[in-house]
């Protein structure tokens, strides 16, 4: 019994450690002052952020970027997926897996250099186009992993019978088996969203000048130093991506 | 049949093909190649750039590296296991409590580091705290540390942890425990020598998981560590942008590779397993 409240208390801490940083920042992007000492309640740095011309291209272009990718992603991701159920292929999941774990750095460094070498034969130069070719190749591996899992649960006899009594493959595919995988695309399609809009390390070396995103504007205004008006944009990233992956939980459970 | 599975493998594998194995193929052929006089990469073809990596100035970096992220996983071993053990027993609730770790886990890194930077940074909420307590005269240089850095990188891996181990505990037969209390055992010894040798499977994973996430981090020792080139990450990056040394950053960027690959493998060949 004591052990077990201990286990309790020792929760609370760690659970802390995850939660408290970014329940301060929130509280502070609603105070007056500038400083950490409380000095009433105001949506001043919300304004502020809202005014912001760099803050809302930087939005704009991330949300364009996010949108693409995730389209993109999930409709190439949720074939490959159907594609693995109906015969595995170890070359396309090793690789699959080896890019979700490849650090970031990497993939980042790798892309700018692949890009950089095609440019000599394109008349091309970085901008959204290579940001958003590079979200949709880190992205498919989670696409895959989320509609693979539903797959894995999914009656391959279902199919069968459809085609028993006169579908198509690729009838039996879109009506019966798509139909069921539903929840799980859009599960998969939201996490596609959150990790594209979220990203900063590939981002930033892929990216041009036209094409900065918001993680890239907040990473900038964090190096120079802080200001209120970075807390109130985090606020607003941690709601809408916290209730997006809520849903995203949601679909994922269901399925 | 084998056509149209074909047909839905074929944009993925094109996909993976141009921008994944192909800049990799990019990144181990300029490992080998020199310096251009512009920063790009020209011939000759030369090893110079991997005997570097045993200069001094590069060695203690890769070798920090190694031992931050060694550190870091382990304190997640320590701090994790507890915490999915605590899920596990949540009984109604634990859904609630396996979300509370997933949630900041997806909700941007970026913002995640930028709240610590906030609270530790001098006139932080931290040090206004106890300066205001009379606990401190000064504040105290809670940021742009080692310090700081491990503690981003804690709780920024934590989840990776959690989550395949308490995957592990789900599915660990009550009866175990139960036939090991029967037989005299007390619960911290029944801990040590019943549950965890089960939950051993998903602490390696995790394990695995949090070392080569901390190797390869970037973000964390750039923004906490205030910026100076600390770990492999950085290194890599710099070499990339502001110091344009293509070849020498490219041959980081394969031992990373490599080293991850290698950690990887028994991971990934018992997940085969698994699937076949």
């Amino acid at each position: 019994m004591r052990n077990g409240r201990l286990l309790s208390l020792y929760a609370v801490v760690a659970y802390s450690l995850l939660h408290v940083p970014l329940v301060v920042l929130s509280v502070f992007s609603f105070n007056a002052s500038r400083t950490t000492r409380w000095e009433g309640f105001t949506l001043d740095w919300y304004r502020a952020a809202f005014q912001d011309s760099q803050l809302l291209e930087g939005t704009a272009n991330s949300l364009w970027i996010a949108v693409a990718a995730t389209v993109l992603s999930t409709v190439i991701g949720t074939l490959c997926s159907y594609g693995l159920w109906k015969r595995g292929s170890g070359w396309i999941s090793g690789s699959l897996y080896l890019s979700m774990v490849t650090p970031e750095v990497v993939m980042g460094v790798a892309l700018l250099a692949l890009f950089q070498w095609m440019f000599r034969f394109l008349h091309l130069q970085l901008g959204m186009h290579t940001v958003i070719l590079a979200h949709v190749m880190f992205s498919i591996a989670y696409v895959v992993t989320v509609v693979s899992a539903r797959l894995r649960t999914f009656d391959a006899t279902l199919e069968e019978a459809a085609m028993d009594l006169g579908a198509t493959e690729w009838q039996a595919f879109l009506r019966v088996t798509l139909p069921q995988l539903w929840p799980a695309i859009v599960s998969a399609g939201l996490l596609a969203f959150i990790t594209s809009f979220d990203d900063y390390v590939i981002t930033s070396l892929v990216a041009g000048v036209d094409s900065e995103t918001l993680p890239m504007v907040i990473y900038a205004m964090a190096r120079k130093g802080f200001s209120p008006a970075i807390n109130a944009v985090s606020t607003l990233i941690v709601m809408s991506l916290g209730f997006l992956i809520l849903i995203s939980d949601r679909l994922e459970r269901r399925s | 049949m084998k056509r149209i599975r074909a047909l839905f493998l074929m944009p993925s594998a094109v996909l993976l093909g141009v921008f994944f194995a192909v800049p990799l193929i990019i990144i181990a052929s300029y490992s080998l190649l020199t310096r251009g006089p512009y920063g790009g990469v020209a011939q000759p073809w030369t090893m110079e750039n991997y005997l570097r990596l045993a200069d001094p100035l590069y060695f203690t970096i890769l070798l920090r590296s190694l031992v931050w992220a060694v550190a870091a996983t382990l304190i997640c071993i320590v701090m994790g296991v507890p915490l999915a053990l605590f899920i596990s027993r949540t009984g109604k609730r634990r859904n609630l409590y396996l979300a509370l770790i997933v949630i900041p886990f997806w909700t941007s890194f970026l913002v995640r580091t930028y709240a610590w930077m906030f609270l530790l940074r001098d006139t932080g909420l931290i040090n206004s705290g106890l300066l205001w307590l009379g606990v401190i005269q000064e504040p105290l240089p809670l940021l742009y540390n080692a310090f700081a850095v491990m503690l981003g990188l804690v709780t920024g891996y934590l989840p990776f942890l959690v989550l395949p181990v308490y995957a592990t505990l789900e599915r660990i037969d009550k009866s175990l425990v139960e036939a090991a209390a029967d037989l005299g055992s007390r619960p911290l010894s029944t801990m040590f020598r019943v549950v965890i040798p089960l939950a051993m499977p998903g602490i390696r994973a995790g394990g695995v998981l949090v070392f080569v996430s901390c190797l390869g981090a970037y973000l964390t020792p750039d923004l906490m560590g205030g910026g100076k080139t600390i770990m492999i990450g950085n290194l890599i990056q710099n070499q990339f942008t502001s110091s344009r040394d293509w070849p020498f950053g490219a041959a980081l960027s394969l031992l990373m590779m490599v080293a991850v690959t290698l950690m990887l493998l028994p991971v990934l060949r018992r997940k085969e397993e698994g699937l076949s």
